[in-house]
């Protein structure tokens, strides 16, 4: 489950989960194939296809090239992926990186996301491993595909495939300038026999350096119907003689129904009520008289409650029931007890982070379907795989009556990884026989859906006589173990996360623990710094060998003129940076902060941000990700918290939780450095972690005051 | 109580019959399947909902459908002209303005009105009028400079 991936990377966990085998190859005949994809041109597919391979995730498990892409004969050519467009640009650089591996433009490509039925399981789309793994996968695809036509050609013309060319979806022979297209041999019965084969991992792909359609700021393919509102969301899905479902909630976490009385809402005309156990749920034909025939139900609900923490307490519950031995074993270097003992000054901190949460734009969605025993759904989730395994698991069915579907969503930042919705809705409409809706309300999404986890975090660090840090203890309680480890060159160190007892569902969230983890370090590099007499940047570098991390601190440094800057702080006005690493890209950030201590406000003015993730595929697309990290991270730093008691949260509105809007926007300079020696990193987590450090650290070199809570609050400014 | 309201949905007369509490962003959704208009809080916090009404932006989560019986309603899927965007879609397509999209009709619509009311607006008119727009990819760099655009692009047009 979800709690048990905090500790460990997520995906790892989530992949030796057990699945179900022989239910992932779905075989498709020809016919259904051409049905589903609805081009009637599809051509290349007659012996079925082996579906639901996992294929372009970290393992790499074959897949045939059939499985990952189809000629059609108008010359577009379908590529398919299991990954989901939720707005960090996949769905772009996906095509694009067919259409550079099969040399063809980018309108030639369609890609076909996240549709159990048609496309690969390419895993769960998080971790930013769209671009290291899946990115990868389709290029090999695309690669070994054009390897195919080639000398499919060749053969017909019977020339060696190294006299041909390659253009435009058009082969030429050098020689006698004779051409063939990619549509030309669509129709070739030879296609068929060649994509069986599987996709090799050691497949040729396009030098960075002679990339033309990745590297290059391609927008996302349907971009149109979204300022149109033509796009279907997975809230837009609206089947025939469709019913609105709404679902019966506890009145707080923990609380099991112990009696209700269906019979008012069950007169109702046109509503279906449903109980299943501990499951209600109402449908009708529109969502207000679902919600009415809620509400008659659930005033009869009788609920056994149980007592649960509140968030004035959070933080000494997690550290009481912390689990500091056990399974938890931290990383060591070198001896902490003997870097602590020979350290001249030992500093000992204590950091915070509060519960938050995603609210993505769009909150949970589903639409259910059964027709002939077999489910299809609609739904917003990270991994449509497993909302068909699971969907199969609840409802006993084989996995291949089960069809998920995921439409381009409303956002979701590690937030929708599960898919509620999407079994509520498929209750109902089983109960109903008729397709159900199911949305989740703003509230219910700041309640039920999963939270970013709260952290205590405590530090410990050791300066010698030199002001060099020779001992760091680091120990992560509840958050987990993202970026955990320190970057500086440190001789002993103690390194550990460990799990607790979270109150609240907690979750995956944009970079998981990595902004937890680095607002501690960072904020405790700043305190370390002042506590040796040296200048935060300098301090820095002199513990930093990792040439990444140097080069975005150095760049940052210059462009926001860190030095001069500094000599200009007032109690008004502080800067601060802050850097860091994470999925194999690096991070640095300045900031400049006004103060305001008698309003206790702080107000971010400015941000500069370095960026480097290896290769970029799509630069528009990644300032769009790093500007929009920079921005969401001013949330978590500075206002947002969900507050609970009694098993309720007590802030589950967008008037109570503040988010960040249109006036809090800083002035951003973002410098993206695009290192080409190395594999393209993903790019859409690691620009959050670097802020709320930043933040931190300039406010306390404005105020002399360290805030070591995130959200760091103005008022604590006013009380000093 | 079931009433039967007219609406004028980006120009065409559209009659219900319907409970008149139900807000006009599920009637919308629901009853003439214009799902372009989007949920995003049904409190009127975030503006997903945004259309115009009489050519005044409103959030149509928290209006009730009977105060918008005979108005004119201009939805997200009426804003082109045919096949010609408006040039605040256009605005958003050319500066690439999204990410997950969700927000865009309501920011589109939202925009539509500002211009209307302010053609040249600062970028300070810009965020406060916009303050109610809540975009959680935070894409709002890019937005302001659609907003920018699009009130140059209606400048140029305006001056011959």
């Amino acid at each position: 489950m979800i709690e048990d991936t905090l500790t460990e990377e997520p995906l790892e966990i989530q992949r030796s989960e057990p699945v179900e085998e022989p239910s992932r190859q779905v075989k498709l005949s020809r016919r259904t194939f051409v049905q589903m994809l609805g081009t009637g041109l599809l051509i290349t597919v007659t012996h079925g296809v082996s579906l639901g391979q996992r294929a372009g995730g970290r393992s790499r498990q074959s897949t045939t090239v059939a499985a990952r892409l189809h000629l059609n004969q108008d010359g577009t050519i379908t590529v398919m992926t299991g990954k989901v467009e939720e707005g960090q640009g996949s769905r772009a650089q996906l095509t694009q990186a067919a259409a550079e591996e099969l040399r063809v433009a980018v309108d030639r490509i369609r890609l076909v996301m996240a549709d159990t039925d048609l496309v690969p399981d390419d895993g769960i789309t998080a971790g930013s491993r769209t671009t290291p793994y899946t990115v990868p996968a389709v290029r090999r695809g695309a690669a070994t595909a054009r390897e195919l036509l080639t000398r499919l050609a060749a053969k017909q013309w019977k020339v060696d495939s190294n006299a041909l060319n390659v253009h435009n979806g058009t082969i030429t022979n050098r020689t006698t300038k004779k051409t063939i297209t990619y549509a030309d041999l669509a129709k070739s019965k030879d296609i068929d026999e060649a994509f069986k084969q599987t996709i090799p991992s050691d497949v040729t792909v396009t030098p960075v350096a002679e990339w033309k359609v990745l590297g290059t700021a391609v927008p996302r393919p349907n971009w149109r119907d979204l300022v149109t509102g033509a796009h279907r969301y997975p809230s837009d899905i609206i089947r025939s003689n469709m019913l609105y479902g709404k679902i019966l909630r506890p009145p707080s976490y923990g609380a099991t129904l112990t009696s209700i009385d269906l019979s008012e809402a069950k007169a109702m005309k046109d509503v279906v009520v449903v109980q299943d156990g501990q499951f209600v749920g109402c449908a009708a034909p529109s969502s207000f008289r679902a919600a009415q025939a809620l509400q008659a139900v659930a005033k009869t609900a009788s609920w056994k409650t149980v007592p649960q923490p509140s968030s004035k307490e959070i933080f000494s519950y997690l550290k009481k029931n912390a689990r500091l031995g056990g399974r938890s074993r931290p990383r060591t270097r070198g001896s902490i007890d003997k870097g602590l003992a020979d350290a001249s000054k030992v500093l000992e901190r204590t950091y915070e982070v509060a519960y938050i949460q995603h609210t993505p734009m769009e909150p949970r969605a589903a639409t259910a379907e059964w027709k002939d025993g077999k489910l299809t759904v609609w739904v917003g989730i990270d991994w449509p795989q497993r909302a068909q395994r699971d969907l199969a698991r609840t409802f006993q069915i084989p996995t291949e009556r089960v069809r998920a579907i995921v439409p381009d969503m409303g956002s979701g930042f590690g937030g929708k990884h599960s898919g509620e919705a999407a079994e509520e809705a498929a209750r109902l409409a089983k109960a109903a026989g008729r397709p159900v809706a199911v949305h989740w309300t703003r509230a219910e999404e700041f309640t039920w859906a999963y939270f970013r986890p709260a952290a205590v975090i405590e530090c410990k660090g050791g300066l010698d006589a030199n002001g060099s840090l020779i001992a760091w203890e680091f120990t992560n309680i509840n958050a987990g173990g993202a970026a955990i480890d320190t970057p500086y060159n440190i001789a002993n160190t103690r390194i550990l996360s460990a799990s607790s007892d979270s109150p609240l569902r907690q979750g995956p969230y944009r970079c998981l623990a990595a902004t937890a983890n680095n607002f501690a370090r960072e904020s405790f590099m700043d305190e370390l710094a002042a506590a040796a007499g040296a200048e935060p940047l300098a301090f820095r570098l002199a513990h930093l060998e990792n040439p990444r991390i140097r080069t975005v601190l150095e760049t940052v440094a210059t462009h926001f003129d860190w030095p001069a800057r500094r000599k200009k702080v007032t109690p008004e006005l502080g800067v601060g940076l802050a850097c860091g690493t994470e999925k194999n890209s690096v991070v640095a950030a300045c900031v400049e902060v006004g103060i305001d201590r008698e309003k206790g406000e702080i107000k971010v003015h400015q941000v500069c941000e370095a960026f480097e993730c290896g290769p970029i595929q799509n630069p528009a697309n990644l300032l769009s990700q790093v500007q929009g990290c920079i921005i969401m991270g001013l949330g978590g730093a500075l206002s947002e918290e969900i507050e609970f008691e009694d098993g309720k949260i007590l802030n589950a509105s967008f008037a109570k939780y503040r988010v960040p809007r249109f006036k809090d926007v800083p002035q951003i300079d973002v410098h993206l450095i695009n290192k080409t020696d190395i594999p393209s990193a993903g790019g859409g987590e690691t620009p959050i972690i670097a802020i709320a450090p930043a933040i931190g650290n300039a406010i306390f070199a404005a105020t002399g005051v360290r805030i070591r809570s995130m959200p760091m609050r103005g008022d604590l400014l006013k009380q000093v | 109580m079931d009433a039967t309201i007219t609406l004028i949905v980006n120009g065409k007369k559209r009659t219900v019959i319907t409970n008149s509490e139900r807000s006009l962003l599920d009637v919308l959704r629901e009853d003439l399947h214009l799902t372009g208009t989007k949920y995003g809080c049904g409190e009127g916090r975030c503006g997903a909902c945004t259309v115009l009404m009489d050519g005044i932006r409103t959030l149509s989560c928290i209006t009730p459908v009977a105060k918008a019986h005979k108005k004119m309603i201009t939805t997200i899927e009426g804003l082109a002209d045919d096949d010609s965007l408006h040039p605040v879609q256009e605005a958003f397509l050319a500066e690439g303005a999204m990410q997950c999209g969700y927000c865009t009709p309501g920011m589109i619509l939202t925009t539509v009105a500002l211009l209307k009311n302010n053609p040249q607006p600062t970028d300070e008119q810009i965020a406060e009028w916009m303050n109610g727009n809540i975009c959680r990819c935070n894409g709002y760099p890019k937005i302001l400079k659609a907003i920018r655009r699009a009130a140059a692009q209606i400048a140029e047009v305006k001056t011959p």
